[in-house]
């Protein structure tokens, strides 16, 4: 199946929606054309995966969807949001909201404790700290931690509770969409498989939207539907089901 | 977010406490250096200090600051009382004078010759006998520091022994007699002080033809000083001074002409270059060191300005903390050496408020190259490894 139109799978609501995205990073002969017309739908239910060798543009695609770069050329909806018709303090604003994030290397503060990170996307929605926390605790029991774990410091805990430190955070504040940057592949394969059932089980929700960024084809199974990424455009959508996308 | 900003900052302690202690060192050179320097820019007008009454001083016009004597003819005293406004005015000598000491050497003295009627100009406290013992034949006061220390007698076994009551010395080739011990404000030259009748100190000066150093008056009540100064300076051609205006000529004599503030100049702008350089590059250091994570909160919806504040208070705190431990060890060490040395020290509110604001300018432009940084950050930077 090429990109040459959106391609979606499922019946929930129109998440984001792609359609002819570029990106282009410089000018001139340093030029980088990192997505070369990307078209793509994600609905809500659903957990698709962005897979494809290094550089082709998988994490240029999340971080447009995520808005947390602007796209140079085309169409690109978050629930019928567009950010380049945001200003970038409303971008911002929609962010903390709507969008969660899982990233690669967790990105926990290491100075806050575990719940204090879980608590930070309440707080900058302006929640009062006191009730943040008690709601970041709450999440944090549904990732399976105690309470002595949850105030200890990210960086005593292991890579697998550190990822669910990091998945509480991005689902604490209820968003509608979660972008996930190799949540995996900081894990061993076990640990990797817990942590992508959290996400499915927590994650998705008719309402909610998952797209993970991915090399790691042990995941694959997790996935709703798999679009495979080269040079800068989608050369592919395939269910987990049928053959396999990488080799 | 304040919470986690100030988590943020205290959490990595080696920066924090790096931070702390360059903007303590520099709050406590900035301090200490410009203290002394008030300290010892206080002694240079000591004199007017210690003589509280008059509140006119007036002296040859080409006088530049208190110790610059240009005796005046005897009769000035009379023609500034005849001035409108002048409620009294007496006459008053300071001059150096060398006192011969036991053992032969000798000790330069500052002798104040105060007006033989109403003794006008004594010493604030007395320690020992009382003012009007001056009227006693040869009479003088000494200081009490000058008394145990520069003056003090050398005893045949070697050992000193402080200037006391009853005393003689010899001034000038002139004897005078110890009648009574007072404190003053250190002078600027640090030698002792001792205080005569007006006539006794001509008698003890070498003779000169002039030797009037000042007229000090006193303004009518109701009258304004400064008005009355005018109108001795209109009449008589001296010039006139309040204290506050004596006080300020002779700082700025000081200040003018000679080396001493470009030395303490030197010293407290080392302390600002130390906090810069310590403190501001430590705090840009954790800034860079949190750029990630200032990054993750940026992705999380944290507005610009929200991180912007964050910093601030970082900052803030940083200085507040690095003044007070500053301030406190400067104060304390002043405390602890005022009284039981000669140190010279000043601490006015006027330096607090000039530190405080020193040590948030370094704060701040720390912050603001950390601020600047965290400004421009992308946040699609979160999503590389």
């Amino acid at each position: 199946m090429s990109g040459s139109e959106p391609s979606s799978s499922g019946n929930g609501r129109l998440a984001v929606r792609c359609k002819g995205v570029t990106k282009t990073f410089g000018s001139g002969s340093a030029a980088v054309q990192a997505l070369r017309g990307v078209d793509l739908e994600v609905r809500t239910g659903e957990l698709l995966m962005l897979v494809g060798p290094s550089g082709c543009g998988k994490t240029t695609l999340i971080s447009v969807i995520a808005g947390v770069l602007r796209r140079s050329a085309g169409e690109c909806t978050v629930f019928d949001h567009d950010y380049l018709t945001m200003a970038e303090q409303e971008t911002t604003r929609y962010r903390g909201k709507e969008i969660g994030f899982v990233f690669q290397a967790f990105n926990l503060i290491p100075t806050l404790t575990a719940a204090e990170n879980v608590s930070a996307p309440l707080v900058i929605n302006g929640m009062k700290r006191r009730d943040a926390v008690e709601q970041a605790r709450d999440m944090l029991r549904k990732v399976g931690f105690d309470d002595r774990m949850m105030e200890g410091s990210p960086m005593d805990l292991s890579g697998g509770q550190q990822q669910r430190v990091a998945i509480a955070r991005a689902l604490v504040h209820n968003p509608s969409l979660i972008v996930c940057d190799e949540p995996t592949s900081a894990l061993d394969s076990e640990t990797g498989h817990k942590v992508m059932e959290l996400m499915r089980d927590l994650g998705l929700g008719k309402d909610r939207a998952l797209v993970v960024v991915t090399h790691d084809s042990r995941i694959f199974e997790f996935a709703d539907r798999i679009a495979r990424m080269e040079d800068g455009r989608i050369t592919g959508i395939e269910t987990p089901h049928e053959q396999p996308v990488l080799t | 977010m304040y919470y986690y900003a100030l988590k943020m900052l205290i959490g990595d302690r080696a920066k924090y406490i790096g931070i702390i202690i360059g903007l303590t060192f520099a709050s406590l050179l900035i301090t200490q250096q410009s203290a002394i320097f008030a300290g010892i820019m206080t002694r240079t007008f000591s004199f007017l200090t210690d003589v509280g009454q008059p509140d006119i001083w007036v002296v040859d016009p080409q006088v530049q600051y208190i110790d610059d004597i240009k005796p005046l003819q005897v009769t000035e005293v009379l023609r500034v009382r005849g001035v409108a406004g002048v409620q009294w005015a007496v006459p008053l000598y300071k001059g150096s004078l060398r006192a011969r000491m036991d053992n032969g050497t000798f000790q330069t003295c500052v002798v104040i010759g105060l007006d033989d009627e109403t003794l006008i100009g004594g010493p604030p406290k007395m320690v020992e006998g009382t003012l009007a013992d001056l009227r006693r034949s040869d009479g003088v006061i000494v200081d009490v520091v000058g008394a145990r220390g520069k003056l003090a007698r050398l005893l045949p076994d070697g050992t000193r022994t402080p200037l006391k009551v009853g005393d003689t010395l010899e001034l000038n080739d002139h004897r005078a007699f110890v009648v009574g011990l007072c404190t003053v404000t250190a002078t600027f030259q640090a030698n002792p002080v001792i205080y005569t009748t007006y006539s006794r100190a001509t008698t003890f000066a070498p003779q000169e033809r002039k030797l009037l150093s000042f007229v000090a008056a006193k303004a009518k009540a109701g009258e304004d000083p400064g008005t009355v100064c005018e109108r001795i300076h209109r009449v008589t051609g001296l010039m006139a001074y309040t204290p506050a205006e004596f006080k300020k000529l002779t700082f700025i004599y000081y200040l003018k002409y000679t080396g001493m503030p470009i030395n303490f100049l030197t010293a407290v702008a080392l302390g600002f270059i130390v906090g810069i350089t310590i403190s501001g590059q430590t705090f840009y250091n954790f800034t860079l060191d949190n750029l990630r994570y200032f990054g993750t909160l940026k992705a999380m919806g944290t507005t610009n300005r929200t991180l912007l504040t964050m910093i601030l208070f970082q900052a803030v705190i940083v200085g507040s903390i690095g003044y007070g431990l500053g301030v406190g060890l400067a104060s304390a060490w002043g405390w602890l050496l005022v009284g039981r040395t000669q140190i010279a020290f000043q601490l006015p509110w006027q330096l607090l408020v000039i530190t405080a604001g020193a040590v948030m300018f370094i704060c701040l432009s720390a912050a603001a190259l950390s601020i600047r940084k965290v400004m421009k950050l992308e946040p699609a930077v979160v999503f590389r490894s």
